[in-house]
């Protein structure tokens, strides 16, 4: 697939403190991908600056191999969706939509029938037929973010930016919509890039996602990819709960109290490491096979599955996805087998 | 995305140009032409007449303008506005205060009606202020023919005057703390109720602390008003010099007999009051904004 | 047997809060007292001259003259008011630049200084010999004694009600609005003719409102520049003080009629404005 967006070397610093840090991306035409990071990461600066609303310090922002970099806003010609809709309240849905089309130059804009049309396929994609000439403060919010959507759709972006679209939505509409806008991509096959600090909603969604930290690209790749292979702690911490436990890298094994893992240990390492470890890689077995050991403290059911807090002493308790379906009651001695991990140089 | 939706401007596009602070202002130039104009025209029609106050005050040396205040009727001048506003300040001062309690604290039919009845003095002209009270006590008003038969002077006299400084400053305070109130709701004064203490107690302790600089703020406003009117006193005042004149009237008079330098000079108490109000009403704006009514249009 | 509960219309909700009978009483008394009992006086003088005695009063060429001057004029000044009321609004809340708190406070000087100190500034500065008056002489224009005057103190008094019903609207632009509309690909002036201006159209002719009604009511800024010629500069409640001292209560009471009567109409637009506003766009 051919590069629709690259982004080259990009720093930005806000007043002192630095935002994005050298940043390079390459974004293929017709992907859907989600910038992940936690707030204060730099995704949105990121996403700003290839809309055109900020401006790097350095770096070069290309679209299709042109420099876009020095590009005012209203030429990039991206569909920019804003978390709180930004919808112009004095005008109609089917203004809102138009107001694209209607804002080019006389010579370039569309006879009105034809505006009337688009809008109307639009609204037709986006399921509000009927809502044509009602006002943004007629509608629910998630209403108002398909109009959002429509109305950055309708000027045929090259790119369609989405700033935590789903951000200011009910969990179940969130959901929703989630779905709803990966079936629009698919039938229109835009390329998107989304902003995120929900993982879930980035796995879910992302054809593939890059995982920003501190201003700078931690990872890039399928959800898949990102998940099984984290290429860092940072990505793996926050792509969902794991815990951490001292171990001893050793002719290319990993050994935790003596007892060796699965887990190879990258080639060259030796000595003293940390073992990340996700809560199904551990498994309840009989202390003489254990790599840990501990006391049941409380169990709990999280979203179906069975959840074993293991208390060890002076450290953290390590929480266990249990699948076994056995009882653990509080201050039963449980020894934990590790089943597999990540080890980072 | 295929490469046909691309606009054809956008290949041509003038990337040159340095990239502006930010998208969503004017340009540079026009924004320092709107900024200079704006300026200009408040210096013009705002700040010149306030210097001319000043300037006029001292066109003849230091000793013409302390001449002005040689005068007894300058003095009596001064102390009639301050006997008003001594009078009608802490009149609207406790209305405003009862009434935005009552407003605010409780819910009940007809109250935007209270509430529009009590701003409407805003919307009376001065002069309009003043001659409702001749209707009333005026030798043909309603009331003309008790009033002489008992020999009660209210018109062209100390109560009249402040009757209608009270009308034009009625609304000040209210208009502030009412909104204020309404802002802070009643949860802290159902603590103070469960916690044993009495009505008053609460309001003491726990409403008026809450209000402090709102309350200041609005009496700060009602009492510049208050010593400055001129058109609702005019017409009640009967320009008696040296006894119902007051600090605006007598400004007035000295103007009209062409003493231009003790107008001025007169004028400008009244003048550094304005200035004296305007400092301590924009620290209040800047140091308690957040205890202070949002959106105010006056 | 089981009462059926039925919600009770009462004059007040319930509340544990204390003190509203006094509060309440108090403040009525006093409303009634003070405004109240005034104003119907004049309504009761204005109601035995009857419709056709008002007309009567306001067909006389000298006060129809005077209403005609005190309107009109205010009129024109409210509008330059609210068009430089808004540029000033617009400086204050959007750019930067030294002595920003300092030109904001100047804005509420007409609402603290004395009208009476503000009419013989104005005066003195648009006099034939006055500092501004003078170079207004040479290109021709006589302020000072004309319309023109009137004009001048009107947008005087008038500006802070331009500026500061505006002012807080401004501030509450949302930027993400004006970003959208640029990814969209409108200009910087589409952006604000379209997207920026509408949405505060309510607001700014509130401020027209507020400052057309202040000006027609205006007396001590005005009576000193105005020259109060008959049937030239003379303004409507200049015409109510000279009847007053002509012990004409009647003519006075009319002419004050008509003035209540155009400033509550001006208020009921202003409120029928922020209705119709709340309602189709959900803010005022």
């Amino acid at each position: 697939m051919p590069t629709a967006i690259r982004v080259e070397g990009l720093s930005k610093t806000f007043d002192t403190a630095a935002v994005l840090h050298d940043l390079s991306l390459d974004v293929r035409a017709g992907e859907l991908i989600g910038l992940l990071g936690p707030s204060g990461s730099g995704k949105t600066t990121l996403l700003r600056i290839i809309a055109g609303l900020d401006f790097p310090d350095r770096g070069r922002i290309l679209f299709g191999g042109d420099d876009a970099t020095g590009l005012p806003v209203q030429k990039r010609a991206v569909g920019f969706v804003f978390q709180h809709y930004a919808l112009f309240k004095h005008m109609t849905v089917a203004d809102n939509i138009a107001y694209g089309l209607n804002a080019r130059a006389r010579s370039e804009r569309p006879p009105q029938a034809e505006i009337r049309r688009r809008v109307g396929n639009l609204l037709d994609l986006i399921r509000l037929s009927g809502f044509a000439d009602r006002y943004p403060s007629q509608l629910s919010g998630g209403q108002r973010q398909r109009i959002a959507l429509a109305r950055a759709l309708a000027v045929e972006p090259r790119v369609l930016l989405l700033d935590e679209p789903f951000g200011a939505l009910d969990a179940q509409v969130r959901k929703d919509l989630r779905r709803w806008l990966r079936e629009i991509h698919d039938r229109t096959g835009q390329t998107t890039i989304f902003v995120t600090h929900d993982q879930d909603e980035a796995l879910e969604l992302s054809d593939r996602v890059a995982v920003l930290d501190k201003g700078r690209l931690e990872q890039v790749g399928t959800p898949d990819e990102v998940q099984d292979t984290p290429v860092s702690a940072t990505v793996l911490r926050f792509l969902g709960d794991s815990i951490e436990v001292e171990a001893i890298a050793e002719g290319g094994r990993v050994l935790v109290a003596g007892h060796p893992t699965p887990v190879a240990a990258p080639s060259g390492l030796i000595g003293p490491v940390t073992l990340h470890v996700r809560p199904w890689q551990l498994q309840f077995v009989e202390p003489a096979q254990a790599h840990l050991s501990g006391t049941v403290r409380s169990s709990y059911r999280s979203q179906g599955r069975q959840r074993i807090e293991v208390d060890r002493g002076a450290e953290k308790p390590l929480v266990v996805e249990d699948t076994d379906g056995e009882r653990y009651e509080a201050g039963r001695p449980v020894g934990l087998r590790i089943n597999g991990g990540y080890v980072f140089a | 995305m295929s490469e046909t939706l691309v606009p054809a401007s956008f290949a041509a596009a003038d990337r040159a140009a340095a990239p502006p602070a930010s998208v969503v202002t004017e340009g540079g130039s026009v924004r320092w032409l709107l900024t200079g104009v704006a300026i200009l025209f408040l210096a013009l029609f705002l700040v010149l007449p306030l210097v001319t106050v000043f300037a006029q005050a001292f066109a003849k040396g230091f000793d013409a303008y302390l001449a002005a205040f040689r005068e007894p009727d300058a003095w009596s001048a001064i102390r009639l506005t301050l006997t008003v506003a001594a009078i009608a300040v802490p009149f609207n001062l406790v209305f405003g205060v009862a009434a935005s309690w009552a407003i605010a604290k409780f819910e009940f039919v007809g109250k935007s009606l209270l509430i529009t009845l009590i701003d409407l003095p805003f919307s009376v002209s001065p002069v309009v202020s003043g001659l409702i009270y001749v209707l009333l006590f005026g030798s043909q008003g309603l009331f003309g023919v008790f009033l002489a038969e008992h020999g009660i002077q209210i018109l062209f006299a100390l109560p009249g005057i402040v009757l209608a400084t009270i009308f034009v400053t009625f609304p000040f305070v209210a208009r502030e703390l009412i909104p204020l109130m309404q802002e802070q709701g009643t949860a802290e004064e159902e603590a103070a109720l469960t916690l044993g203490a009495s009505g008053f107690h609460t309001f003491l302790t726990v409403t008026l602390p809450n209000i402090r600089w709102g309350l200041l703020y609005s009496v700060l406003l009602c009492n510049a008003r208050a010593m400055g009117e001129f058109g609702a006193v005019s017409v009640v005042s009967g320009h008696i010099r040296g006894l119902t004149n007051t600090i605006p009237l007598h400004v007035e008079i000295l103007y009209n007999e062409y003493n231009f330098v003790a107008a001025f000079a007169v004028a400008t108490v009244l003048a550094g009051l304005a200035l004296v109000t305007l400092v301590i009403k924009s620290v209040l704006e800047w140091r308690y904004a957040d205890e202070l009514a949002s959106g105010r249009a006056h | 047997m089981v009462e059926t509960l039925r919600p009770r219309r009462r004059f007040r909700q319930p509340s544990v809060i204390p003190g509203f009978g006094l509060t309440f009483g108090y403040a009525l008394t006093c409303l009634g007292l003070v405004v109240l009992l005034p104003l119907a006086a004049l309504v009761a003088r204005a109601s035995g001259l009857g419709l056709s005695g008002i007309l009567e009063v306001a067909s006389d060429p000298r006060v129809a003259s005077a209403l005609k001057v005190s309107f009109g004029v205010s009129l024109v000044a409210a509008l330059v008011a609210s068009v430089f009321g808004f540029l000033v609004a617009w400086v204050l809340t959007r750019y930067r630049f030294p002595g920003r708190r300092l030109v904001d406070a100047v804005v509420d000087l007409p609402f603290a200084l004395p009208t009476a100190v503000a009419g013989i500034a104005l005066a003195s500065l648009y006099a034939p010999n006055g500092l501004v008056g003078e170079q207004l002489e040479k290109i021709g224009i006589k302020a000072a004694y004309t319309p023109v005057g009137i004009f001048i103190a009107m947008v005087f008094i008038g500006l802070p009600f331009a500026v500061r019903t505006v002012q807080p609207l401004i501030a509450e632009i949302d930027k993400e609005i004006e970003e959208a509309s640029a990814t969209l690909g409108a200009t910087r002036w589409r952006t604000l003719t379209r997207v920026v201006l509408p949405p505060l159209i309510p607001a700014v002719l509130t401020g027209f409102a507020l400052a057309f009604a202040r000006g027609v009511g205006e007396y001590g800024s005005i009576i000193f520049i105005a020259g109060n010629l008959p049937y030239v500069s003379e303004i409507a409640p200049l015409l109510i003080v000279i009847k007053l001292s002509e012990f004409d209560y009647g003519g006075a009471a009319a002419i004050a009629t008509i003035m209540l009567a155009i400033s509550f109409l001006t208020l009921l637009l202003i409120n029928l404005i922020q209705a119709w506003s709340r309602r189709r766009f959900g803010y005022v």
